[in-house]
C-alpha cells in the first residue's frame, strides 16, 4: 500500500519556491508517436503489418523482417517485472530533485521488454499493467501499476507526478452561472481539492443554482468576468499563486453562421468570451501557474479548456460559434507550448452537443454538465492532454482521424451528416 | 574442437602499445589526446608520421570531427581509414581490421589509436545523446545512464543465478590490488571487501566501486608485418584468433549474455587453444557483472556459474586466474573509448614482457574481450582476440589440432 499524503501545510512566503526544470526533451519524430498516444493515456505499440511483430523502441523497419509497413497498435499492457533498480543519482537535475526514484524492466506478455517507472507498489517478480501518460517534459512516460488496486495507490508521489489529481489542490473554475461551472465545482469538490474558487459575473444578476453553488463544501464564489480584464488582473493578485488548476468553461454560444445574420455582434461576442476571454484568463493567471509547476503536494498541475468539438470541424448550424472554438483551440496549442517549460498540462476537454437551451434544437445523443464534469475530473486523473467526451465527441474525432475532407463533406449537409 | 574456415593473421603482429596517462578532468580536446598518443606509439616505432599509411581512430568527443577530420587535423596522408564507433568492443575490432589489411597488402603501417576528452559536464552531455533508443526509451526513466541500465542486468543476473554483492566486490577488489602497482591509475588506495559492500549506493545494487570513473586518456598500439617489427627490433604480439558480433540475442528478455556466447567455439578453434591454456584474461570491465557473463560466455565456467568460479579463484595478475592486470577501467579510470583499448594495450604488454605493473610469470597466450555501446537496454557489441607473443606462436600454430 501507499502512504497517503497528507494535505501540504500553509506555504512559508519566506522560503523559495521551487523552480520547475524538465525530464530530457529530445525524442525522435516517431517515438514522439507514443507521447501522442500519452496525450490521451492510450498504451500503444508499433506494429508489423506483414509479420505482426510488436517492437519497442519505435523504430522505422521491423526488425524482424525489415517491412517499412509500421503501424500502432493498442496492446494488453500486462507484463512481470523481471529486474528493478532504485536510481539515486543523475545526471539530469529534475531526477536529482526527485531522487530515489525506482524504475524496472518488464517483460510484457505481448512480447517487448521495456524500461519503465515503478509505482510504489510494484516489485520484482511482480504482475503489472503499464500505463502510458506525459511526463513533466510533455513526453510519453510509461509507469507500471499493480494489477490490481492497492490502498491510496492514487497518492503514490510517481503517478502525481504523471498526472494532475486534483486532490489536495486548489481549483478555480470560471462560471458559475452556467449549469456546468455548478456541476464542475461539485466534482472537483468531490474529487477531494482543498479549494474551489468559482468565477461569478454579474453578481447581482441571479441565477438558477446560485444558492446550491455556495453550499458545496469548499467552494469559494469570486466575482469574475473573462471579457473584463480589470476584474481578471484584481482576482489574480488576489489568488493567482495558490491556483492549482484552472477550468475554462466560460463559453458564448448562439446558433447561425454567416448569411443568416446581418452583422458580425454575436460572432464578435463569441470571440470575446471564446477566444479572447481564453487568452485574458492567460496572461492574468499563466504565468504565476508556470513558475509553480514543481511547488510540492499542491503545484499548480493543469490547465483546462472546455471546448467544442466542432472546433475541429465547423457545424454551420453553429457556425460562427464552431469558428471561435477553432481559434480557441489554436490559441490553447499556443498556451500548452508556453506552458510546457513550468510542467503545467494543457488538457482540452472537447464534447458535442450539451444539454442546455442553446443547443436545444439538436437531436440527442447530448452531454449533460454532470457527465462532462465527471469527465473532467478523470482526465485529469489521468493526466492527458485531450478528452473527447459523450459518443458524439467521439464519432467527429473518429471521422476526423480518418479523414478531415470527408468529415467536412459530410458537415455540410444539413443533418451534419450523422 | 570446431572445425573453422577463417584465415590465420599469418605475418602480422601488433606492437608499441602505448597509454597517455590519464587524469580526471582536462581542458584538452580529443585531438589532443589523440595526437599524443599517435606521437607516442610511432616515436616507440622509431617511424614518423609520413611512414604510417593507415590510421584507425575511436572516440566519443570528436564532434564535429570524424577520423577525416583527423587526417588533416594531424597531417596524415594515409591510404587505409577506419573510425571504429564500438565503445567498449573498439580495441578487438580495431586489431582485427587492421591486421586484415596488413596482411593482404592494403596498408604497410596502421595506427589504431583511442582517446577521449572529459571536460567538467561533458559526461552528462554525452549521455544525453548517446543514441535514439536510449533518447526515446531509457534516457527519460531517471536519466541514470549506464549505472541505470546496468544495475537492472544486474539485479536480473543476481536473482537469476544467485550471485551475490560479495562476488562482484571479489572482483573489484582483485582489480584494485593489481592497479595499486600500476602507475597510470586513477585510483591509488587499497580498497576492502568491507568497503565494497558499504559504498554509496549508485542504482541498487550497484554502488559506488561498481562504476568506472570517466577520465580523458588515450590509448594506442600499431599493426604492421612481422618482418618489419623484427627488422626494427621491436617486441611484437601474434593474433591468434578474433571474433566479432553485435545485437546478438535479440530476443532475450533482458540481457545475460553477449555475441561472445556465439562465437566462442570459434574463437578457440581458430586459436588452437582452449580456455585452460590462457595465461591471462582481459575483459570488459564497465560494471563487474559484465566480466562474469565474459567468464561465462568465453567458455571459463559455464552460464549462470561465474559466482561460485570468483569464490574458488585468486583473480590478481600473479594468481590462479589472472584477470584485468592493470588494474582494469574499474581502477584506472574509462577514458571513453580508449576504455575498449585499455585491456588489449595491456595483453600487449604483458606478452612482451613490457607489464607497467604486475608482470604475468611466463605470459604466452592471452585473451582479450571488448563489450560496448549500451544502446537502449544491452551492450550490443561484443568481441575477443586470442593473442600470442610472437615467438611462441609459431609454436603454437605448429602444434595446434587440427
Amino acid at each position: 500500500m501507499t502512504d497517503p499524503i497528507q494535505p501540504p501545510p500553509r506555504k512559508d512566503p519566506q522560503k523559495r519556491t521551487r523552480i520547475p526544470v524538465r525530464p530530457p526533451v529530445e525524442r525522435s519524430r516517431t517515438g514522439t508517436q507514443l507521447s501522442a498516444f500519452a496525450a490521451e493515456g492510450r498504451f500503444a505499440l508499433q506494429r508489423c503489418a506483414a509479420c505482426g511483430q510488436l517492437q519497442y523502441p519505435a523504430r522505422e523497419a521491423c526488425a524482424r523482417c525489415l517491412s517499412m509497413s509500421l503501424d500502432w497498435q493498442d496492446v494488453d499492457p500486462v507484463g512481470d517485472v523481471i529486474a528493478t533498480t532504485t536510481v539515486r543519482t543523475s545526471t539530469v537535475v529534475y531526477f536529482r530533485e526527485r531522487t530515489p526514484w525506482r524504475i524496472g524492466t518488464v517483460s510484457l506478455d505481448a512480447g517487448p521488454s521495456i524500461m519503465c517507472h515503478l509505482h510504489g507498489d510494484c516489485g520484482p517478480g511482480d504482475r503489472v499493467r503499464l500505463i502510458n501518460r506525459l511526463d513533466k517534459a510533455g513526453h510519453a512516460a510509461l509507469l507500471a501499476l499493480p494489477l490490481k488496486d492497492t490502498a491510496h495507490m492514487e497518492d503514490d508521489e510517481l503517478l502525481r507526478e504523471l498526472t494532475c489529481d486534483p486532490k489536495y489542490r486548489r481549483v478555480l473554475i470560471t462560471n458559475g452561472r452556467s449549469e456546468l461551472g455548478q456541476a464542475l465545482a461539485k466534482a472537483l469538490s468531490d474529487a477531494g481539492a482543498s479549494i474551489v474558487f468559482v468565477g461569478e459575473a454579474e453578481s447581482w444578476r441571479p441565477y438558477p443554482g446560485q444558492e446550491a453553488l455556495r453550499a458545496i463544501p469548499k467552494v469559494e464564489v469570486l466575482p469574475m468576468d473573462v471579457t473584463d480584464t480589470d476584474s481578471l488582473t484584481e482576482l489574480s493578485g488576489e489568488i493567482g499563486g495558490k491556483v492549482d488548476i484552472l477550468i475554462n468553461n466560460a463559453r458564448y454560444v448562439r446558433p447561425g453562421g454567416i448569411m443568416d445574420r446581418h452583422d458580425v455582434n454575436f460572432a464578435r461576442d463569441e470571440m470575446d468570451v471564446n477566444y479572447l476571454g481564453l487568452m485574458r484568463l492567460a496572461q492574468t493567471f499563466g504565468p504565476a501557474m508556470r513558475a509553480r509547476g514543481a511547488d510540492g503536494v499542491n503545484s499548480a498541475t493543469a490547465w483546462v479548456n472546455l471546448l467544442s468539438v466542432y472546433a475541429l470541424s465547423n457545424l454551420p448550424q453553429f457556425g460562427t460559434f464552431a469558428a471561435s472554438n477553432a481559434a480557441a483551440l489554436s490559441l490553447s496549442q499556443c498556451l500548452r507550448a508556453e506552458m510546457r517549460s513550468g510542467g503545467v498540462r494543457v488538457l482540452n476537454v472537447f464534447s458535442g452537443p450539451t444539454e442546455d437551451a442553446w443547443h436545444q434544437p439538436l437531436p440527442p445523443p447530448k452531454v449533460a454538465p454532470a457527465a462532462l464534469a465527471r469527465a473532467v475530473v478523470s482526465a485529469l486523473k489521468d493526466g492527458l492532454e485531450e478528452a473527447y467526451v459523450g459518443d458524439v465527441a467521439k464519432d467527429l474525432i473518429d471521422r476526423w482521424r480518418a479523414s478531415p475532407k470527408v468529415l467536412e463533406r459530410e458537415m455540410t449537409e444539413p443533418d451534419g451528416g450523422a | 574442437m570446431t572445425k573453422t574456415n577463417r584465415m590465420a593473421y599469418d605475418g602480422v603482429v601488433a606492437v608499441c602499445p602505448t597509454t597517455v596517462p590519464y587524469v580526471r578532468y582536462s581542458k584538452e580536446s580529443a585531438h589532443w589526446w589523440i595526437a599524443r598518443a599517435l606521437g607516442d606509439a610511432l616515436g616507440a616505432a622509431g617511424l614518423a608520421s609520413r611512414d604510417l599509411d593507415g590510421f584507425s581512430v575511436s572516440s566519443f568527443t570528436l564532434a564535429p570531427d570524424t577520423a577525416v577530420g583527423l587526417v588533416q587535423h594531424l597531417g596524415l596522408t594515409p591510404r587505409w581509414l577506419d573510425h571504429i564507433p564500438m565503445g567498449g568492443a573498439s580495441g578487438v575490432v580495431a586489431l582485427r581490421r587492421a591486421a586484415r589489411a596488413v596482411q593482404c597488402g592494403d596498408a604497410d603501417v596502421i595506427a589504431c589509436v583511442a582517446g577521449d576528452a572529459n571536460h567538467v559536464d561533458s559526461f552528462r552531455r554525452m549521455l544525453s545523446s548517446f543514441s535514439r533508443f536510449a533518447q526515446d526509451a531509457s534516457y527519460p526513466y531517471g536519466s541514470g545512464g549506464p549505472n541505470a541500465c546496468f544495475a537492472l542486468l544486474t539485479d536480473h543476473y543476481m536473482r537469476r543465478y544467485g550471485a551475490e554483492r560479495a562476488d562482484f566486490g571479489r572482483i573489484c577488489v582483485a582489480q584494485r590490488n593489481n592497479a595499486l602497482a600500476f602507475p597510470h591509475a586513477i585510483m591509488k588506495k587499497p580498497l576492502t571487501l568491507d568497503e565494497y559492500l558499504a559504498a554509496r549506493p549508485i542504482s541498487d545494487p550497484i554502488a559506488l566501486f561498481d562504476c568506472v570513473m570517466p577520465v580523458a586518456g588515450a590509448e594506442a598500439f600499431l599493426v604492421m608485418r612481422e618482418a618489419d617489427a623484427r627488422a626494427a627490433g621491436l617486441p611484437a604480439v601474434h593474433v591468434l584468433s578474433t571474433i566479432e558480433r553485435h545485437n546478438a540475442f535479440p530476443d532475450d528478455p533482458i540481457q545475460m549474455r553477449g555475441g561472445w556466447a556465439m562465437d566462442v567455439d570459434e574463437l578457440y578453434a581458430m586459436a588452437g587453444v582452449k580456455p585452460a591454456q590462457i595465461d591471462f584474461v582481459e575483459t570488459y570491465d564497465d560494471y563487474p557483472v559484465i566480466c562474469m557473463m565474459q567468464f561465462e560466455d568465453l567458455g571459463f565456467c559455464a552460464k549462470g556459474e561465474a559466482a561460485s568460479f570468483v569464490r574458488s579463484h585468486t583473480l590478481e595478475a600473479d594468481s590462479t586466474f589472472a584477470h584485468n592486470t592493470s588494474g582494469g577501467q574499474l581502477s584506472v579510470g574509462q577514458a571513453g573509448a580508449a576504455g575498449g583499448y585499455l585491456g588489449l594495450v595491456e595483453g600487449l604488454r604483458q606478452l612482451t614482457g613490457q607489464a607497467l605493473g604486475i608482470q604475468v610469470p611466463n605470459a604466452a597466450t592471452g585473451l582479450v574481450s571488448g563489450f560496448g555501446m549500451i544502446n537502449f537496454d544491452r551492450g550490443l557489441c561484443s568481441g575477443a582476440a586470442i593473442l600470442a607473443t610472437a615467438r611462441s606462436a609459431s609454436l603454437s600454430v605448429d602444434s595446434a589440432p587440427a
